[in-house]
């Protein structure tokens, strides 16, 4: 897994934030764009590009993208 | 006093995906109600301890897959005749629509709309329903009144199932067997607890059903025991609506 490409995939989750917001250290739930939608978009997105199965509470225990990115590789 | 136009006794009745959730209650609740039940559900274990609560006699289990057409026959073969049925079995999903491939319509509408519609098409074509049965699918507002975010593959697998429902009613009426569906908001099951949302986010939106809470699984099956129930001899084609005020 290579972390800026996650975080592209991170980005285009998203409508109206400008792509250089998002980098490792983004707190992503802080984003005035973040939603429930959001949020399922990330976990679809997950087991779409990468065959992981995240749950609600991986996002919720994560501050930052990297912190998500974490979790992520060792689920694989 | 032994009025009661809500029992079942006497009835012979099929409940599939009565391993757990709201089949497994519903078993239960047309056993207590004084129907002779006949179990099936995908995991054999699970479905033991079902069958294991049911008292009235005869009664009989039967581990099914319902997504595999030889598990159907094998369903269909040990069936009696029938006087009702509450078709359970079914699963979901939680993604945005985006992500709403083939591959996840197609898991969904396998266990949700195929299984379901095959079981319904084989009781009436060799005649397991018997004249005057009553059918009910577990459909979901999901599917007909109530269109969130997140839901759209698993309530279009719904919205299949409650137009054939509503097909079925009018078909199968020349033998009098009624079709019916329930419509249930969300039901507290092991399928809402498996993670995608979170509990915190489950107990946010259950505040937003005007009843205060979400469903439980005897809500439902209560209203299957109406449906399946002589109390409603002259209700078919009918999506009952149990979601604690939520489509309002």
């Amino acid at each position: 897994m290579n972390i800026q490409e996650f975080i592209d995939n991170f980005a285009a989750q998203f409508d109206d934030t400008d792509a250089e917001v998002f980098n490792a250290d983004t707190k992503f739930k802080q984003l005035d764009e973040w939603s429930s939608l959001a949020a399922l978009s990330i976990i679809a997105m997950v087991d779409d590009e990468y065959d992981v199965i995240i749950k609600g509470n991986d996002i919720i225990e994560s501050d930052t993208i990297q912190d998500l990115f974490e979790r992520i590789e060792k689920k694989r | 006093m032994n009025f009661n136009p809500f029992s079942l006794a006497g009835k012979t009745i099929l409940v599939t995906g009565a391993s757990s959730g709201i089949g497994r209650t519903t078993a239960l609740a047309c056993d207590r109600m004084g129907a002779a039940v006949v179990a099936s559900g995908r995991d054999s274990e699970r479905l033991e301890e079902t069958f294991n609560l049911l008292e009235t006699q005869p009664k009989c289990q039967v581990t099914a897959d319902l997504t595999h057409n030889d598990d159907i026959d094998k369903l269909l073969s040990s069936l009696p005749p029938l006087d009702g049925a509450v078709l359970c079995a079914g699963n979901s999903t939680t993604l945005p629509l985006q992500f709403g491939t083939r591959e996840k319509f197609d898991g969904m509408f396998d266990i949700n709309f195929f299984a379901p519609v095959e079981l319904l098409r084989l009781m009436y074509k060799k005649k397991v329903l018997k004249k005057g049965a009553s059918v009910v699918l577990i459909a979901s507002i999901g599917g007909t009144h109530s269109f969130m975010p997140g839901n759209g593959v698993y309530g279009a697998s719904k919205a299949a199932l409650n137009a054939v429902m509503k097909y079925a009613a009018r078909e199968y009426a020349s033998r009098k067997v009624r079709v019916n569906s329930i419509c249930p908001g969300m039901v507290d099951t092991p399928l809402i607890h498996r993670g995608t949302i979170t509990e915190e986010q489950l107990a946010e939106d259950a505040k937003r059903y005007p009843l205060g809470r979400y469903g439980q699984p005897e809500d439902i099956a209560n209203g299957a025991i109406y449906l399946l129930s002589d109390a409603s001899s002259w209700l078919t084609g009918h999506d009952l609506v149990i979601d604690g005020g939520f489509s309002i």
